[in-house]
C-alpha cells in the first residue's frame, strides 16, 4: 500500500493551481499499489479550502487551522505531526517557492531523503522512481529511491483534478510549538508596476541572454518601435539590471498572453515558459535549433539575432 | 558578526553534447561557480564593507580541481576558504541532500558563524533544497528565496524579502543565526579585482577529508540513485523558416502583417 500526503498551497484567500495539480500527481502514486491519497489544508480559510478541494480521487482532508498565511515553521511542524499520524509513504508537496521553503526541512526533520523538482513519479510500492531535469533543462534523469521519501513537484506538469469527490473531512489537531516559530510573515507586497503593463500588450518583443551586452538592448528597442511592440525580458536581463521589473516574463514576473509573443535570444527555461505559453503565436529567435523554447515556438528562426533583428527593422522602416 | 557563503562549483554544458550512460561525456563539459552562489557571495562581501560583517568564510564540497572557483570567491571578497573532500565522494553520480547536509552542518557547526548564505539552488542539479535542510538540521532559522535582505545586527534580526511567484514579495523577520537562500537579482555580483586575484592566491584554503570533520562515511550514502540521464525529446512542430537573415525577417515581417500586430 502506497499512502499518499500531499499538501496544498495557497496565498491571500486563493488556493494555487498546483494544489489541484497534486492531486492528480498523489492519486497517480496512491493507485500504482492501491493506496489512500490525504490531502493537508494548512492555514488560511481551511474549511472552505477543504470543499474546494474535494474532488475525485481525494480519500480524506486533513485542515490545520493556524494562522492566515503560509509560516515555514508551523507548516514544519504541521507536516511531521500529520505524518507520525498517517505514516503515508511519501509526502508530496509542489515545487513552489514555499515548497522549497518547507519540503527540505520536512524531510531532514524525518529523516527521509528528499526529491525536488519532479515531473514524473513511478512507484511499485517499494521503490520511487522519480524524474527530474538536470543542467537547466538539457538533460532529463530517472532517479530512484527506496521506501519513504519527500517529494516536491514542477507546477503544470500535471493536470488539474476535476469532479466533485466523497472525501472525509477532518481538522488534525497539530500541537504547534509557538516558541519554536523563529520568523514571521509581516506582508506581502506586488513589485514593478510601473508605467508599462506588458501583459496588456498585443505584440511583445521579448529579449534573454543571447543579447550579451547591456548597449546591445538598443538595436531590441528600435525594432520594438518599428513595429510598435512592447519591450519585454526573460528573468537574466532584470537580474542586470538593464531592465526593470515590471518588463519580467515568467514564474516570478508576469504572465502575459499577447497576440505575438517574439522570443529573442531566450532559451526558454521552464520558469520562462510558465510566463509566456499562453501566447497565440510564439516566434523564436535563437542560434540553438535544440533550446527549450522550440518545443513551444509556432515559428523559429535558427540564426544570430544580430544578424536577422536589423533585417527586421530596415523592413517595417524602410 | 561571521558570514559563512557555501559555494559550488558547477558542471556547465556545450549546447551539443553527449551522454555516456548517467553523465554527460567530459568533453562537453565545462566547470564555473555556480551563478546562484555568485549573488550570495556578493551579499556577504557587501556586508563586510558595510562593517556589518567582520568575516566571510567560504565553504566547498569538491576535489582539487574546484580550486580556481574558490579563488573566484575569495578573489571577490572572501576572507579565506574550506574545501571538504574525501576518496569516498569521487565517483558518486549525484550527491544527494542529506548527503550534503551532513558535510555542510558539520563545517558550519565549527565554524559558528551568525548567518549562512547559499544559493537557491545550483545550475547542474537543481535541487534547491540544501539550505533550507542545513538550517533545519542545525536549528538554525531559514528563509529560502530571498531577494532582498536588510540586517539588525542589535537586534539579531533579518528583515528578508522572499521572492514568490507572480511579481509578489514576502516581507519575512527572522531570528539569528539564519540560512538563507539567495535568488539571483538581489545585487550585482561584482568582477574580481586584478588586485583581488592576487591577494585570493594568498588566502587560507583549508581542506578537510569527512574525518577532519567528524562527518562518519555511513551517514552520507546517497540514498538517491541516478539511474538514467537522456536528452528529452524535442517535442517542436514549429515552422522553421530558413534562408538568409533577410529572408527569415521578411518572413516573420510578413507573420506580423498577417496577424495585424504590426504595420
Amino acid at each position: 500500500m502506497t499512502d499518499v500526503l500531499a499538501v496544498t498551497d495557497h496565498r491571500r484567500g486563493d488556493l494555487r493551481d498546483v494544489s489541484y495539480e497534486i492531486i492528480t500527481a498523489g492519486r497517480e502514486l496512491a493507485d500504482e499499489t492501491g493506496g489512500d491519497l490525504h490531502l493537508a489544508v494548512i492555514s488560511g480559510t481551511v474549511d472552505d479550502f477543504a470543499d474546494k478541494l474535494n474532488r475525485d480521487g481525494v480519500d480524506a482532508i486533513h485542515t490545520v487551522s493556524h494562522g492566515e498565511e503560509f509560516n515555514h515553521d508551523v507548516y514544519t511542524q504541521a507536516i511531521t505531526q500529520l505524518y507520525d499520524d498517517l505514516a503515508p509513504q511519501y509526502v508530496l508537496t509542489p515545487n513552489s517557492v514555499n515548497g522549497l521553503d518547507y519540503a527540505p526541512a520536512v524531510a531532514n526533520q524525518l529523516d527521509l531523503p528528499v526529491v525536488t523538482d519532479t515531473i514524473d513519479l513511478e512507484t511499485d510500492g517499494e521503490t520511487l522512481v522519480a524524474t527530474r531535469e538536470m543542467y537547466g533543462g538539457k538533460v532529463e534523469t530517472t532517479n530512484e529511491l527506496e521506501g519513504e521519501a519527500v517529494v516536491t513537484i514542477r507546477s503544470a506538469e500535471w493536470p488539474q483534478a476535476e469532479g466533485t469527490g466523497d472525501a472525509s473531512i477532518e481538522a488534525f489537531d497539530a500541537d504547534i510549538d509557538e516558541d519554536a516559530i523563529g520568523s514571521t510573515v509581516s506582508g506581502f507586497e506586488e513589485v514593478g508596476g510601473g508605467d508599462v503593463d506588458i501583459s496588456e500588450a498585443e505584440l511583445l518583443v521579448s529579449i534573454g541572454r543571447g543579447i550579451e551586452e547591456e548597449e546591445n538592448l538598443d538595436l531590441i528597442r528600435d525594432l520594438a518601435d518599428a513595429l510598435g511592440a512592447t519591450l519585454s525580458s526573460s528573468r537574466p536581463i532584470v537580474d542586470n539590471g538593464w531592465l526593470p521589473k515590471n518588463r519580467q516574463v515568467g514564474q516570478s514576473g508576469k504572465v502575459v498572453t499577447p497576440d505575438v509573443y517574439i522570443a529573442i535570444g531566450i532559451s526558454g527555461a521552464v520558469q520562462h515558459v510558465a510566463g509566456m505559453k499562453g501566447s497565440d503565436t510564439i516566434v523564436a529567435i535563437n542560434t540553438d535549433p535544440n533550446a527549450p523554447i522550440m518545443d513551444i515556438a509556432d515559428y523559429a528562426i535558427v540564426d544570430d539575432l544580430f544578424d536577422v533583428v536589423p533585417e527586421l527593422i530596415d523592413e517595417f522602416e524602410g | 558578526m561571521k558570514i559563512l557563503v557555501t559555494v559550488k562549483e558547477v558542471s556547465t554544458v556545450e549546447d551539443e553534447f553527449e551522454i555516456e550512460g548517467t553523465e554527460i561525456a567530459d568533453q562537453y563539459l565545462g566547470a564555473d561557480l555556480n551563478e546562484w552562489d555568485d549573488y550570495a557571495i556578493e551579499e556577504a562581501v557587501q556586508l563586510q564593507e558595510d562593517g556589518i560583517a567582520d568575516e566571510v568564510v567560504t565553504v566547498t564540497i569538491g576535489p582539487e580541481e574546484c580550486e580556481q572557483t574558490i579563488r573566484q570567491a575569495l578573489a571577490k571578497g572572501a576572507d579565506r576558504a574550506v574545501r571538504v573532500w574525501d576518496d569516498s565522494l569521487e565517483g558518486v553520480d549525484l550527491l544527494d541532500v542529506n548527503a550534503k547536509t551532513e558535510i555542510l552542518s558539520a563545517v558550519i557547526e565549527a565554524e559558528d558563524p551568525d548567518l549562512v548564505l547559499s544559493g537557491v539552488q545550483a545550475g547542474d542539479d537543481s535541487f534547491a533544497a540544501t539550505g533550507v535542510s542545513v538550517a533545519e538540521n542545525l536549528g538554525f532559522q531559514w528563509g529560502a528565496v530571498v531577494n532582498h535582505l536588510e540586517h539588525d545586527l542589535e537586534e539579531g534580526v533579518a528583515s528578508v524579502r522572499r521572492e514568490l511567484e507572480g511579481g509578489v514579495e514576502e516581507l519575512t523577520e527572522l531570528e539569528l543565526p539564519a540560512v538563507l537562500t539567495i535568488q539571483t537579482g538581489i545585487n550585482e555580483p561584482r568582477y574580481a579585482s586584478l588586485r583581488g586575484i592576487r591577494q585570493a592566491q594568498r588566502k587560507e584554503l583549508d581542506v578537510k577529508a569527512l574525518a577532519d570533520i567528524g562527518v562518519d562515511e555511513s551517514t552520507i550514502e546517497s540514498e538517491l540513485d541516478l539511474t538514467a540521464m537522456y536528452e528529452p525529446e524535442s517535442e517542436s512542430d514549429a515552422t522553421f523558416w530558413e534562408g538568409s537573415a533577410d529572408e527569415t525577417a521578411s518572413e516573420l515581417g510578413e507573420l506580423l502583417r498577417d496577424k495585424g500586430v504590426a504595420q
